[in-house]
């Protein structure tokens, strides 16, 4: 037993199998008390699963795991949480249409004599947000929270089953740089109150910042648990994707052309306002913000997806008249839209069909669709961007994050009248191998002349590949920096609100 | 082994479960009555359900939107009144021109729902409710509440009469025209973009609004079409004719795999889950259930049916997660 000591949770030999694959194989992780844990790994390693089996989802084939000391055999969800374990996953698994305080007591209402008691849950789902920190009320409707605010409200839940084992998945992976900060007090707090937290991420700051141990899955296995400040960021890289990656940011020295498109004064009402910016020929241009800043709204008005009420767009030197996504992909303005899942792909479909989706028409004779033709590009591009897939007739769905995301890339391949790329957030929920292929595409379609615009949150891909980085704040645009002068902090401080610039938009409004 | 793998072919593969069902339901009715599987007998079967069956093939194409169209007898009735009107009034006889008229009837009822579904936003249920009384309302309108007998339409009933090949054409000429626009041209691939994933069809530069009108319109088409037929195999025009038949319609579709959530059905299957009903239908009174009980026992098969089809749907799902690479 005494092997066991000095664990809050041990796991030992865990093998999950599902339908035709190991999913986990003979993985062990080990939790100190009061300890944040990080746990890394690409999409696909396994790292979703085991959480799903400490959790309780999943059962396990092998292994064995304890709690304290004493081994447990969870039969369900509600063991695990009866044991004091939670999750906050990514995606918040919220009820969006009830208020913030019955969101967090579901399941386990304030109930006395066969009745809610509303205010006692009020009262302390509200002493829940305060020690989060949160700037919203326990009566608010969940679905009007932002992202970061809904995973508040899952770890306010966390705590309100007195969880004494947190998980975090991903919860980064939606926020910006200050709402990650955010969380990141969050968690620290959390920590010295005397909780155990397991995070997973695929940012490294994360890491760096909170976790003082760092385990490693890669192909449903264990590879090792490191302390964080005893490892280097490049060991680790090696740890999670099995090979070196010399340079994560490859961006290439290109000349930079003509002036290739530009907006000027373009306004949609409490969307953005007045925004103005241009791209040339083989630039990367990068643009963040705080989520909500109106970056994607932004990139959508110039697409045709949505309306602007002023402002024009301008292809080398022609100004566009855009009303639907066709007309931009006309003049060779390709999107890759930031929710792959629901936006840039059809998940039902095969590959192949994915990817000549926007070119249909040109392949099409006659109103007859081509497919042979269609086949062959589609096998074409998605060998360009290294899919990993069976064959072109895998549906979507089958993929990983990273292998769709390639799949959309294809899809802009694709389209050969582009001009210009827009990338909104192209590395969202990507692991580390499949981001540096994406960034070496990036490379390669500006050495080829081409302009991309990259919408990201994460600092580092944006310090990283662009040539200039577009900031805009709460709707506008607050500075454009350059590639040499741009520092993490900078970019911060443009992003952040500014006391006068909120004042005079509310006089506005 | 290899029994296995045929047996797996099968469950993989929607229409082979239906051609199945479909075999055993002719087995079991051919041992009650021997005649059922002979050739007069087949071509009965055909005929009387041929307008189910032409409305199926359009209502397929709104399924697979993602929409419903319950108008689709109201415009049938609208349409064939028409043409019984102006047969009996004596001021057209044109077999070609009435069907012709029908058909373009039909087409504008149709073009009208899909355009208010499409650019007003209007739920399609609501839309073609709505239509559902007003092209009734006006086939009693257009009627005069009078009916267009046997005699009316001598001449013209001859396309639709006992032994024309009139009917089957139509059924024929649908169907393969239909099985290639669905499967092998950009009509069909952009209703089932749509219907699997609107916002993604959106942005990869389909315009969405007009395919959606497309799909109300060829079935707004085809009910049209279904007017004039069925003036011509009934050998008369009532204002209530086929009423209620829409749900027979949207019953053949989702037997035959058609999804309500869109983007998953086709024709093929359409074709089979058709036959079955059309089976059902004329099988339940020659195994001697009785007429009273008809409707349930339909009503039992049609969900035997679909939980099959759930159930191989799902075993086809678990095939592709099983080739997914970890």
């Amino acid at each position: 037993m005494s092997e066991h000591e000095g664990y809050i949770l041990e796991l030992q030999g865990i093998t999950k199998i599902f339908p035709g694959v190991k999913a986990l194989n003979n993985v062990q992780f080990q939790l100190k008390r009061g300890e944040v844990h990080a746990l890394m790994g690409e999409n696909g390693a396994g790292k979703s699963t085991f959480i799903k089996v400490i959790t309780g989802v999943h059962a396990a084939e092998e292994g064995r795991m304890f709690l304290n000391g004493q081994e447990v055999h969870f039969k369900g969800p509600r063991d695990a949480s009866a044991a004091g374990i939670a999750a906050v996953y990514q995606h918040p698994t919220s009820y969006p249409t009830l208020s913030v305080a019955e969101n967090i007591f579901m399941g386990h209402e304030k109930i006395k004599n066969g009745l809610i008691q509303w205010k006692q849950m009020n009262q302390e789902a509200k002493k829940l947000l305060d020690r989060l920190d949160a700037d919203f009320a326990p009566t608010a409707e969940m679905g009007t929270l932002s992202v970061a605010g809904q995973q508040m409200v899952e770890i306010a839940k966390a705590l309100s089953t007195q969880a004494k084992i947190i998980i975090l998945d991903e919860p980064t992976a939606a926020l910006t740089a200050n709402e990650s900060e955010k969380l990141y007090r969050i968690v620290d707090q959390l920590r010295d109150e005397g909780v155990s937290i397991i995070f997973i991420s695929h940012r490294f700051e994360d890491m760096y910042r909170l976790a003082t141990r760092v385990t490693v899955f890669r192909d449903s296995q264990y590879i090792g648990t490191y302390d964080v400040d005893k490892i280097s960021n490049a060991d680790l890289i090696k740890a999670m994707v099995g090979r070196e990656i010399s340079d994560m940011y490859p961006k290439p020295e290109v000349k930079i052309g003509e002036e290739l498109f530009r907006i000027e004064g373009m306004s949609r009402t409490g969307y953005f306002k007045d925004i103005s910016m241009n791209v040339r020929a083989g630039e990367i241009v990068g643009m963040t913000g705080l989520v909500g800043a109106g970056r994607t709204e932004v990139m959508e008005s110039v697409c045709g997806i949505t309306k602007a009420d002023a402002g024009r767009v301008m292809l080398e030197g022609r100004v566009l008249h855009i009303n639907k996504p066709q007309d931009a992909m006309k003049e060779g303005i390709i999107l890759l839209p930031e929710d792959r899942q629901k936006q840039g792909l059809i998940l039902k479909w095969g590959l192949g069909r994915n990817v000549t989706l926007p070119i249909q028409d040109k392949l099409s004779r006659h109103g007859f669709n081509d497919e042979k033709r269609e086949r062959e590009l589609a096998k074409k591009f998605l060998e360009e961007v290294d899919t990993k897939a069976v064959s072109i007739f895998d549906p979507a769905s089958s993929l990983s994050g990273g292998n769709q995301q390639k799949v959309v890339v294809a899809k802009a391949l694709a389209q050969d009248n582009r001009k210009l790329i827009i990338m909104d957030e192209p590395t969202k929920g990507v692991d580390v191998g499949a981001k540096a292929e994406i960034y070496a595409i990036m490379g390669d379609l500006v050495k080829q002349g081409y302009g991309i615009i990259m919408i990201s949150s994460e600092m580092p891909e944006i310090l990283g590949m662009c040539d200039r980085i577009y900031v805009m704040c709460n709707g506008r645009m607050t500075g454009c920096l350059d590639r040499r002068e741009a520092t993490q902090e900078g970019i911060l401080s443009l992003s952040m609100e500014q006391g006068d610039s909120k004042k005079t938009q509310e006089v506005e409004a | 082994m290899q029994k296995k793998s045929i047996w797996k072919k099968l469950t993989a593969s929607r229409e082979a479960s239906l051609v199945i069902v479909l075999i055993v339901l002719c087995a079991v009715v051919s041992i009650f009555s021997p005649n059922f599987l002979s050739p007069t007998n087949i071509g009965q079967i055909f005929r009387n359900n041929a307008l189910i069956m032409v409305m199926a093939v359009g209502m397929l194409c709104v399924l697979l939107t993602g929409g419903i169209d319950i108008s689709i007898t109201s415009i049938l009735a609208f349409s064939g009144m028409t043409v019984g009107m102006l047969l009996k009034n004596e001021i057209l006889s044109n077999t070609f021109l009435l069907f012709v008229i029908a058909t373009a009837i039909g087409l504008g009822c149709g073009i009208l729902n899909g355009v208010i579904i499409s650019k007003g936003k209007v739920t399609p249920i609501i839309c073609t409710m709505g239509f559902m009384y007003i092209w009734r309302g006006l086939a009693y309108v257009v009627s005069n509440s009078s009916w267009a007998s046997g005699s009316d339409v001598a001449g013209y009933s001859d396309f639709g009469k006992d032994g024309s090949a009139g009917p089957y054409v139509i059924l024929i000429v649908v169907f393969v025209l239909f099985f290639i626009l669905m499967k092998w041209t950009k009509f069909g691939r952009k209703i089932y973009a749509v219907g699997s994933n609107a916002e993604a069809a959106r942005i990869s530069g389909i315009n969405v609004d007009r395919t959606l009108t497309s799909a109300y319109a060829v079935m707004g088409m085809l009910s049209g079409l279904c007017g004039a037929l069925s003036v011509a195999i009934y050998a008369s025009a009532q204002p209530n004719m086929q009423y209620g038949k829409e749900m027979d319609v949207i019953a053949a579709c989702v037997i035959g795999g058609a999804s309500m959530n869109g983007g998953r059905g086709t024709i093929v299957g359409t074709f089979f889950g058709a036959l079955i009903m059309a089976i059902i239908a004329k099988a339940l009174p020659l195994v001697g259930i009785d007429s009273i009980a008809q409707n349930t026992v339909k009503g039992v098969i049609i969900l035997a049916v679909v939980i099959l089809n759930v159930v191989t749907q799902r075993m086809m799902d678990r095939q592709n997660l099983e080739r997914r690479e970890m």
